[in-house]
């Protein structure tokens, strides 16, 4: 069946994204992407000289076939989220921008007024905006107003690999979505993203739990796996956990 | 706008799907912690009816979790039957011989003076059939602003309007809109409703979308039970009210399940739902969406309402008179509907109070407007 994510007119075979932090090397973080198969590949513009073409780190990541994502990270408020955004297409010839506005640098949390005035203005200056927020289902709604492409909200505190930490709010996100949702930061383990999967996210973005990793490119592959399997079991239709029967009364004799 | 969105959704797959539903489907849905349009296709189908007392324990239990055990009351006001539809199952058919009333505001006074003698109703529902020309948005607009000081929440059931028109409203103190679609068959919509601008569908079913680019706090569904094939029809109403909720996600939603009886007029029904169809269909909505407000008219036997009003129903009128003017002004003119329900105000909070049901007569505040 055809089960393609599309993404700001673009479609997605792959529904595990990756990033390209904290690898040991550059030649590391390429067998990693490779093994994951992602189409989307996100990477910090901070760490990318983009005057210079010949970047090691970009060259790295530029494969045909995927999907560039520069995000913000550095920036702290929307005004320099716009300007960073505004380079970032120059440089990488690409209107897809992660907005990761985090003021405070030790947990990294993203500013939820920030984000949303960054994507209202650059929304408008037709760039395909994915924003890093925390997994708040008003926020997400008014972000679709905004006119995000998507919505990534975050499953843990970044790089703490603790997994859907946010469940009960994600699930309310991705019940009143109409945008597609990508869960991002804090799914540590294949398990966790196939959960995030079987919930009905419609991606999930993977860096620290695979970059960390003994074997990174081993362990790419092995998100890659659980993002499948738990996509087809969000397809397919989970059994429910069943429940013990209650005392009956009748409630419905008054029908007979 | 949500005609687009039902081309997507084949009547006769729809139906045939309702119909391939199994046990190990109802019981699927029974248990699940967000039941999808399949689990609610399953909880409404044939298979499901040997489910009903799970289906009402679950249904309970859901709406005791969200609702408590209230009743929100609210009357209707039917201010007038002119129409230049010509519905073929409606009272208020233009071709209908009967006495065509307008109310004017000072009977429009009357009429909410007399609703209060009845009950301490806050929750109005003004009622109107489809005739522009002598009931037109100003004339609503002064219904309302005669009806404010009297109620808290001020809601319509009206022709479709346009966006900007519901926004009007919403400044003379409109809380909520209440349409029923009828059928979402659209073929034989049109044999339903030949003539007048009700014979158009698709200005009906996308007047939901303009109720919610108005900002209209409540919306209020429903299909006409008796048309076309219920379990299809409610699916598509299902459906619908999930892309609303998408979409127009600040506003509040209610369901009613309003069928017709074979006794009732000169139209007979299509299809007949018995009792026991009318309590699983409430089931089945409740287990599907525990948010939403469903809503029991005084078409419903004093027995049933008694009944489901612990199990999944959370607003209901009392008292109420179908015909323009029928509280104080007019007391004998032809009713819309048959009233099966004829206990008054108080003999109902008495019932439901004894079903271990506390009523509520206001929970909205006019100063939130």
């Amino acid at each position: 069946m055809n089960d393609k994510l599309t993404i700001g007119g673009r479609e997605f075979n792959s529904r595990l994204f990756v990033g390209t932090g904290k690898f040991r090397s550059n030649t590391e973080m390429a067998s990693a992407i490779e093994a994951s198969g992602t189409e989307m590949v996100t990477l910090a513009m901070k760490r990318v000289d983009m005057a210079n073409p010949a970047d090691d780190m970009l060259a790295h990541v530029r494969r045909p076939g995927i999907q560039l994502l520069p995000n913000t990270s550095g920036v702290r408020n929307a005004k320099e989220a716009v300007l960073a955004a505004q380079l970032a297409r120059e440089a990488f010839g690409t209107d897809f921008i992660k907005l990761e506005i985090h003021p405070d640098p030790k947990y990294l949390l993203p500013d939820p007024i920030e984000t949303l005035k960054a994507t209202e203005e650059l929304a408008r200056m037709g760039f395909k905006v994915l924003p890093y927020i925390q997994a708040d289902p008003v926020l997400c709604k008014l972000l679709e107003e905004a006119g995000t492409a998507a919505v990534m909200p975050l499953a843990a505190p970044i790089g703490t690999n603790k997994g859907l930490v946010t469940r009960d709010l994600i699930e309310i996100i991705i019940e009143q979505s109409c945008v597609p949702v990508v869960v991002d930061a804090g799914l540590g383990a294949p398990s966790h993203a196939a959960e995030a999967m079987e919930l009905g996210a419609d991606a999930v973005l993977v860096n620290t739990a695979i970059a960390v990793a003994g074997n990174p490119a081993a362990m790419a592959q092995a998100f890659a796996k659980a993002v499948e399997a738990g996509r087809q079991a969000y397809l397919a239709g989970l059994g429910a956990v069943s429940r013990h029967a209650e005392a009956s009364s009748p409630l419905t004799s008054f029908l007979d | 706008m949500f005609s687009q969105e039902l081309e997507k959704y084949s009547w006769d797959d729809t139906t045939a799907a309702i119909a391939a539903k199994t046990a190990a489907d109802v019981e699927r849905a029974l248990v699940t912690p967000r039941p999808s349009i399949d689990d609610f296709m399953a909880l409404i189908s044939p298979a499901a009816a040997p489910y009903l007392e799970a289906m009402a324990r679950r249904s309970r239990e859901l709406t005791r979790q969200r609702f408590g055990k209230t009743m929100s009351m609210y009357i209707p006001l039917y201010i007038t039957n002119s129409c230049t539809n010509s519905c073929v199952y409606c009272g208020f058919n233009r071709h209908n011989k009967m006495a065509r009333v307008v109310l004017t505001p000072a009977e429009i006074e009357n009429e909410c003076k007399a609703i209060r003698e009845l009950g301490p109703f806050e929750n109005l529902l003004l009622v109107t059939g489809e005739n522009p020309r002598v009931a037109g948005v100003d004339y609503l607009e002064e219904a309302l602003r005669v009806c404010r000081p009297y109620f808290n929440n001020l809601t319509i059931e009206v022709m479709p309007l346009k966006a900007e028109e519901y926004e009007r409203l919403t400044h003379s103190g409109l809380n909520g809109v209440v349409c029923f679609q009828e059928t979402y068959h659209r073929e034989n919509y049109k044999k339903y409703h030949p003539a007048g601008m009700k014979s158009n569908f698709e200005w009906r079913v996308d007047g939901f979308d303009r109720m919610g680019q108005a900002g209209v706090h409540k919306i209020g569904m429903g299909v006409l039970i008796g048309l076309e094939d219920w379990r299809t029809d409610v699916t598509m109403m299902a459906r619908h009210l999930l892309y609303l909720r998408k979409h127009y996600w600040r506003t509040r939603y209610s369901v009613n399940f309003p069928r017709m009886r074979p006794s009732e007029g000169h139209f007979q029904p299509n299809v007949v739902m018995t009792d026991r169809e009318l309590a699983q269909l409430t089931f089945a909505f409740r287990i599907f969406d525990r948010d939403i407000d469903i809503s029991f008219s005084t078409r419903e036997s004093p027995a049933f309402r008694n009944n489901i009003a612990t199990l999944g129903a959370t607003s209901m009128s009392a008292g109420s008179k179908t015909e323009p003017g029928g509280y104080h002004t007019y007391p004998q003119a032809l009713e819309q509907f048959a009233v099966s329900d004829e206990r008054t105000p108080h003999q109902v909070e008495a019932d439901l109070r004894q079903a271990g049901v506390e009523v509520v007569w206001k929970d909205w505040d006019k100063i939130f407007d």
